[in-house]
């Protein structure tokens, strides 16, 4: 093998020290398909090495987490010989330069991190943030990446039950696509991406390999886009999707699965076969001889390296033992999937490439370096210098005019999620456009109810963890965990998303620590813990950085379903209670979405959060749902009270009078742990008094009734604006069809 | 009484199971068919469900009417024997020729996927039993391609014929006559872009959809004359 110039490290994106590292590694100088490995192995969308430091200190266990961070998915035990795996991950860059596709891609990849734990996936969520409404192409990337949502998620058949739809100047270059997937698998069928057994075959399955996506988690995952670089040349990076490849790979791997002919199995993603064949054996503690002209491919001519690190799309690489070749052979082909036997286990540790099992060696290396011996850095970090004068500021300060602020503020996202199946399988009791999503958890063996019910929720905000990234990110939690009380359910676990800007920026480090220990103070106080996560660095444009988003999925347990809980809808003549933080004069409007898109200010210290106190009030909110002892309830979120109260008032057709909560700030601060109930007036002692013993302070603050919203003296808007703006907005912006699937 | 009902499942199908569950527990006995079988075994109705047969590719259902099950399901309905196409089953339908029509892109040019409200407009079908024209139904709708388009003189007929099964009371696709579903000529075969088969739990909120199935349950089955296997062939036109 011909030691390697020097530059060549350089642009497949390592360093000078990591070249050395594999230098001293391999005890020679790598040929260029080993460097092309590396690079893609190595890269921080695989390798993890600026944020691995840090991701150790979330808390990560507690008895029902069989499977935690690390694996394709996390995995938990829901009781009755049940699990769910679940999984978050992001497709940012991908999406930014061809919307469809990104997004479709995206929905791709996490749905084969479900399967390939042996899960039929049953839910996915969407938490999207674009550029601001009046910017052309981020209307154009925010309905491009709408339509792959559904045009892929659809007709793969998995419903979307969930989501956010976040426009913010901080994303105009760089948007943020998380995708979160869902599934469920009994127990005993859970299988995990190793390779065992010498001798056994390693068969890739689906479709063939093409040029699409070489180095994509190099190239694009892991630096961040300028000027230049923003259209054309990193478009041949972003794969193709193909829906119909994936619906029958899925099923032909779950047939696979249900007859036991599996030993591991591995999702084929970022870095290609390169990833699946060495991650499984190193896994496995084994190695594998890989015959790259084995693999099929899309066009004559691909060089090996192509081959090994093509991230074409709807591939799987299962181990099976020799004997049971043919049947999995025969399942492929009755799912119309090519099926190519393309490495061999062996004993000695060493990922081979061959052409030809008895070719000639095109590379060997110890396949456990490609992951173990990643670098890890601590990169320096620091908290941006002028931090002490940007908490010091004001601000509630601006032109206010509460009833104009509010409709601009309101916004319904059902234009969004009416593009999505939400509904297939049968499982959906509580849909998107809610707190919460609420999920009948069955039986997947037998698809018997078992009476009880999943509570799922993604959140993220940008406003909250850029004043303050530690409270903002504790506070985030805590609204997903609120968001899925309201529906009744009890936090089990989280998965996290973490999208930071450039790691080289001692204060994005800063910021994504700091995210780190709030969303670990936060967790361990629900007791939920992080079973896996994704972490997407290098969203930045021109070195501009996006503001610290990290995302989180929190999914829990409804012990008992046999009505679907309240939700938002008000009739007339209730009363309404806030639960939860109670108002303060002077709170803090930092954070608030008013502060940001009306009064200007994007800093200021954020209102006091009383984590423990959150604990017990979704604690009570859930108890109380449950019991359905309550008319309706809403979580009080973005937008603060103002904008929850005319959710409420919209969804119902149904007006409210409120009393005590006059001006901007006390109508619009986003203080965390508060949840509105609606209440008959004949329950309404007997509930404080409950609230009052549990510790949850509670406080009623008005009546339902009228033809309008009216908030003290401030507001006094007709249900029939208030529709109309909330109704409008996004079909007017992104409604204009100038996007094409 | 019609309780073994096969559920076509082509590759690409996503609501075969979903279907399965709805009649079983309505006290039928169903059985997943796959498309490359020829022979649909010992069954009384026939649903092709919804989902994306063969990836929707080319055009909803026309390369699913090639499936090799498709001769048996046209024997099956010439003989009279119910059969219910929902969503892309009912597109799956129009491509074979079963039933008259096209289903293009909505309206709006979107994915819809929402719960709509239908009324009957005939109850001379296999879906219509113990119900009166004029119900009105909550049943979810989840297409793209659920804009039901005719030529003139066929919608002409449909109506003549009563043969218009449901209509939506607010369009949410610009089907032509606000046309939901229709049947053949007898009565024994129809299609529907909503999908009876999620209405069938207060949990998912309505139940609306499972008389629809119970209808089909209970169904004889139509008796077959030469007659009625020339209408069929005419419905092509």
């Amino acid at each position: 093998m011909a030691p390697e110039d020097a530059s060549v490290h350089r642009v497949l994106g390592l360093s000078d020290e990591e070249y050395e590292t594999i230098h001293g590694l391999l005890g020679r100088h790598p040929n260029h398909l080993e460097l092309a490995m590396y690079s893609v192995m190595w890269s921080e969308h695989c390798s993890y090495k600026s944020s691995k430091i840090h991701l150790k200190r979330l808390p990560t266990e507690a008895p029902w987490v069989l499977v935690g961070p690390g694996e394709n998915a996390g995995v938990i035990d829901v009781g009755d010989g049940i699990a769910v795996a679940i999984r978050i991950e992001s497709h940012n860059h991908p999406s930014a330069i061809e919307p469809y596709q990104g997004a479709a891609t995206g929905v791709g990849g996490i749905l084969r991190d479900i399967f390939t734990m042996g899960a039929r996936p049953i839910a996915v969520m969407d938490p999207l943030r674009f550029g601001p409404l009046d910017d052309p192409r981020s209307r154009w990337i925010a309905e491009g990446v709408i339509s792959g949502v559904s045009g892929y998620g659809n007709s793969v058949g998995v419903p979307t039950v969930g989501g956010e739809i976040v426009f913010d100047e901080t994303y105009r270059g760089n948007p943020l696509v998380n995708v979160l997937a869902m599934g469920v698998l009994p127990v005993e069928r859970l299988v995990l991406g190793r390779a065992s057994g010498v001798g056994n075959l390693a068969v890739l399955l689906g479709a063939s390999t093409g040029r699409d996506g070489i180095g994509g988690v190099s190239v694009l995952a892991s630096a961040g886009f300028d000027e230049a670089s923003q259209n054309a040349d990193k478009r041949p990076s972003v794969q193709v999707g193909d829906p119909f490849e994936e619906k029958r790979l899925l099923e032909a791997c779950l047939e696979l699965l249900d007859e036991g002919l599996v030993t591991g199995i591995q999702d084929l993603g970022g870095a290609g076969i390169t990833c699946a064949t060495s991650e499984t054996a190193s896994r496995g503690g084994a190695g594998m001889d890989v015959d790259v002209s084995a693999i099929h491919s899309r066009e004559e001519g691909m060089e090996p390296f192509e081959l090994m690190t093509s991230e074409s799309q709807e591939r799987m690489l299962a181990i099976v033992e020799p004997e049971s070749l043919d049947r999995v052979l025969q399942i492929s082909s009755r799912w119309e999937i090519s099926a190519s036997v393309i490495g061999r286990v062996t004993g000695d540790g060493q990922l081979r490439i061959l052409d030809g099992f008895d070719g000639e060696v095109l590379a060997e290396l110890p396949a456990s370096t490609l992951h173990d011996d990643a670098p890890e850095y601590e990169r320096p970090l620091s908290p941006p210098e002028n931090l002490i004068e940007r908490r010091s500021l004001d601000a509630s300060s601006g032109p206010v005019d509460c009833a104009a602020d509010l409709l601009v503020l309101l916004r319904d996202p059902a234009w969004v999620y009416s593009q999505y199946d939400h509904q297939l399988f049968l499982n959906t009791v509580v849909g998107p456009g809610s707190d919460g999503a609420l999920l009948r958890l069955r039986d997947p063996r037998t698809g018997h109810e078992t009476g009880r019910a999943l509570g799922m929720s993604t959140d993220g905000n940008h406003r909250w963890c850029h004043v303050d990234p530690r409270q903002g990110t504790a506070m985030v939690v805590a609204e997903a965990v609120m968001n899925i009380a309201c529906v009744g359910a009890e936090p089990m676990a989280v998965v996290n998303c973490l999208n930071f800007g450039n790691p080289e920026h001692p204060e994005v480090m800063w910021q994504l620590s700091e995210a780190v220990d709030g969303m670990s103070e936060a967790c361990r106080a629900f007791n939920a813990p992080v079973v896996g996560g994704n972490v997407s660095l290098y969203n930045e444009t021109n070195a501009v950085d996006i503001a610290p988003t990290p995302v989180v999925g929190v999914i829990g347990m409804h012990p008992k379903l046999s009505n679907p809980p309240p939700g938002m809808t008000v009739s007339p003549d209730l009363t309404l209670v806030l639960v939860g933080q109670q108002p303060n004069e002077d709170v803090s409007m930092a954070g608030s979405r008013w502060a940001w898109e009306i009064g200007g200010c994007k800093d200021g210290t954020l209102p006091e959060f009383d984590l423990l106190q959150t604990v017990r009030t979704a604690a009570y909110v859930t108890e109380i749902v449950q019991r359905n002892q309550v008319e309706a309830v809403h979580d009080v979120g973005e937008g603060g009270l103002a904008v929850a109260l005319a959710e409420m008032a919209v969804h119902s057709g149904v007006g409210m009078h409120i009393s005590g909560f006059d001006g901007h700030r006390a109508l619009f601060n986003e203080s965390g742990g508060r949840v509105i109930v609606a209440l008959n007036r004949t329950d309404l002692e007997s509930f404080l008094k409950e609230t009052s013993n549990r510790g949850v302070p509670a406080q009623t603050i008005g009546n339902t009734g009228g033809p309008s919203l009216v908030l003290g003296s401030t507001i006094n808007l007709s249900i029939d604006d208030l529709t109309r703006a909330a109704r409008d907005e996004l079909p007017q912006a992104l409604g204009q069809g100038t996007v094409s699937g | 009484m019609s309780r073994r009902v096969g559920v076509i499942r082509f590759p690409g199908t996503n609501c075969e199971f979903d279907t399965v569950d709805a009649i079983n527990e309505l006290g039928g006995e169903a059985k997943v068919v796959w498309h490359g079988d020829s022979d649909l075994g010992d069954v009384d109705a026939i649903v092709i469900p919804g989902g994306f047969a063969h990836g929707d590719y080319l055009r909803c259902g026309a390369i699913a009417r090639f499936s090799p099950i498709m001769d048996a399901v046209s024997t099956f309905a010439r003989n009279g024997g119910p059969v219910l196409g929902i969503c892309n089953g009912f597109q799956v339908l129009t491509e074979a020729g079963l039933l008259p029509g096209a289903l293009q892109k909505n309206a709006g040019l979107k994915f819809l996927c929402r719960m709509e409200q239908i009324q009957f407009a005939s109850t001379a079908n296999v879906v219509g039993l113990g119900a009166s024209v004029g119900d009105l139904l909550n049943i979810p709708i989840n297409h793209f391609e659920g804009n039901y388009v005719c030529a003139k003189e066929t919608l002409k007929q449909l109506e003549e014929e009563n043969r218009i099964v449901f209509r939506y009371t607010d369009n949410p696709n610009g089907s032509i006559g606000d046309i939901a579903g229709i049947s053949n000529k007898r009565g024994n075969v129809v299609g529907m872009m909503p999908h009876p088969e999620r209405a069938t739990s207060m949990l998912l909120g309505s139940n609306d959809g499972s008389s629809l199935l119970q209808s089909l349950l209970s169904t004889e089955r139509a008796p077959s004359t030469n007659e009625n296997v020339a209408s069929t062939h005419d419905e092509r036109i």
